[in-house]
């Protein structure tokens, strides 16, 4: 528990180490917050059916953290980690291999969790963010959107020889679900076909339940994304247990 | 079966890649105290086996002890015991050296204060280094600082020096007796011949996953390329008859004033240069050529029907 411990702590400090890495999951979110805010301000607005742009864009650009951790970070960390042959050092040690794919679940999780954090303290101080929602139950859905692309991040560095393929994989993914699924452009802006297209975009489906959640919809409204998340979860899990390679 | 006074002990040891046979049938037992090593050309098993020995790689067949445990069952009390330097591993980019060696530290029971270990591998210095930044020969001290972080019984090396310059590498060896004067067994492979020749108690010779030869290197110079050369310059005149007749004499050789005597045994020397003084002949430049574990590593594999890449 203590080498478990020891190695998350390490990793958090990593991650922070990586400029690019921290670029995406901590200050990409807030330029974009403060350029469109500057933009649209705060207003309630009958675009945004009644309510204002950065608090409906909050919760879309906590899609979009999630979105890049999951695809981007954890793919190119675990499938560097492996072609590099740190996995290997770790693996010939006493720690559990599980603990070693935890600790890389729990610190991206923590490092998106304070992306998240950073995004809504900046939105709350400057643009006066209001969450009707109830915050318990939208932590739950950021956590259940968070591991579905966590496990779509192992999937991906469990096919990605190395650490650059993972990258390229992760981008031809991360791209569209960006701009498709509304956790970067409001959705309120596409036309009707796009966003018909957007269903099938697993994305959209983070960014609509946080968007219900962060408004206070009850749970019962979003079983579909709850649904689509939790399927993308098991596949995601079960294909990268089968898949995954330690070298 | 298992002997407090070996470290290892494989027996029939057998893995296999889809068809080929990577380690096919491996005998061997190392005693606790000694450096044992295993040479052969690449592709010969020896990663595989020290991999199996590890843990790390589940063998298809044989009996393997290691400190008294299964490696296949008791895989993490192994890891527990055993200090791992792996021929290809990396560490993070960005990792410091003291929080590598911090982080290691921590997975262990009982782990040795680190600080003095980076003293004795002279990298003390680097202890806020990042992992990327070092020199080659600065990680590999690195990984050995983390083969020892546990304080262990028994340290597996696995191609230490490959890519160091010669004088890193004779640090290395430097290292590897000091590991070894503290009590510590260690089981290294290797490619070069003549680290093991420097600094093995015992070497394993492995071709095609198979055990050509096992014995201390002096012994398997002296049984399997024996001949001995003596060269030296001669007067004009010299007769090379009557050192024909000297015992241990194969053949003696004329070329313009240089002559060369080969023959076999320990004395050859002696009674060549007694013969020499005896008679009165007068000679200079005397030099002897012995074969080292690179000839007999060589005729080794080449009878094993080998055909290159023994360097």
């Amino acid at each position: 528990m203590r080498g478990f411990a020891k190695l998350a702590w390490i990793e958090i400090k990593l991650y922070l180490r990586q400029p690019e890495a921290a670029f995406f999951t901590l200050f990409f979110p807030l330029i974009l917050l403060f350029i469109f805010g500057s933009i649209y301000g705060n207003e309630p607005s009958p675009f945004f059916n009644g309510r204002g742009m950065v608090d409906v864009s909050t919760p879309a650009y906590l899609a979009m953290i999630i979105g890049s951790v999951g695809l981007l970070s954890i793919a190119i960390a675990v499938a560097g980690y492996r072609e590099k042959g740190v996995l290997r050092r770790y693996r010939a040690t006493p720690l559990r291999p599980a603990a070693i794919l935890a600790s890389e679940v729990i610190v991206h999780f923590l490092m998106t969790l304070l992306g998240g954090a950073l995004l809504i303290a900046a939105a709350r101080i400057v643009y006066g963010l209001r969450f009707p929602g109830r915050a318990v139950v939208l932590l739950a859905g950021f956590t259940l959107g968070a591991m579905s692309f966590f496990a779509v991040g192992f999937l991906l560095a469990s096919v990605a020889r190395t650490a650059r393929v993972a990258f390229i994989l992760g981008l031809v993914l991360y791209f569209p679900n960006l701009f498709l699924s509304g956790a970067a452009i409001p959705k309120e802006t596409f036309p009707q076909a796009i966003r018909s297209a957007g269903k099938f975009i697993p994305l959209t489906h983070v960014v609509d339940l946080l968007q219900g959640l962060w408004f206070g919809d009850p749970i019962g409204q979003h079983l579909t994304e709850i649904a689509v998340l939790t399927g993308l979860l098991v596949l995601g899990v079960v294909v990268s247990a089968w898949t995954f390679r330690w070298e | 079966m298992p002997s407090p006074s070996l470290a290892i002990e494989a027996r029939s040891l057998v893995k296999t890649y889809g068809r080929l046979r990577a380690v096919d049938g491996v005998d061997f037992s190392v005693r606790a105290g000694e450096i044992f090593g295993v040479v052969g050309p690449n592709g010969a098993g020896k990663t595989t086996t020290i991999e199996c020995l590890e843990g790390l790689r589940m063998p298809d067949g044989g009996e393997l002890r290691v400190l008294g445990l299964d490696p296949r069952r008791d895989g993490r009390e192994l890891r527990e015991r055993i200090g791992v330097q792996l021929q290809q591993s990396a560490l993070p980019d960005d990792m410091k050296v003291w929080e590598a060696l911090d982080l290691f530290a921590s997975y262990y029971r009982d782990p040795a204060p680190w600080a003095p270990l980076l003293d004795r591998l002279e990298i003390g210095d680097k202890r806020n280094a990042r992992f990327a930044k070092l020199s080659g020969g600065q990680k590999q001290r690195l990984f050995i600082a983390l083969a020892l972080v546990n304080d262990p019984e028994l340290v597996f090396l696995d191609e230490l020096t490959t890519g160091l310059d010669p004088h890193a590498r004779r640090a290395m060896w430097d290292l590897v007796r000091g590991v070894r004067e503290r009590g510590k067994t260690v089981f290294l492979t290797t490619h070069y011949m003549e680290e093991a020749e420097q600094l093995c108690d015992r070497v394993l010779v492995v071709d095609h996953g198979r055990v050509v030869a096992l014995d201390s290197p002096a012994n398997l110079i002296r049984d399997l390329a024996g001949e001995v050369r003596i060269l030296f310059t001669a007067e004009a005149g010299f007769d090379p008859a009557p050192l024909r007749a000297l015992e241990g004499v194969a053949r003696v050789e004329r070329n313009g004033d240089r002559v060369l005597v080969a023959g076999r045994g320990d004395r050859l020397i002696c009674v060549v240069i007694n013969a020499l003084d005896a008679r009165g002949i007068r000679f200079r430049d005397l030099r002897t050529e012995q074969p080292d574990l690179e000839d007999v590593f060589l005729a080794l594999t080449a009878e094993a029907g080998l055909d290159g890449g023994a360097r």
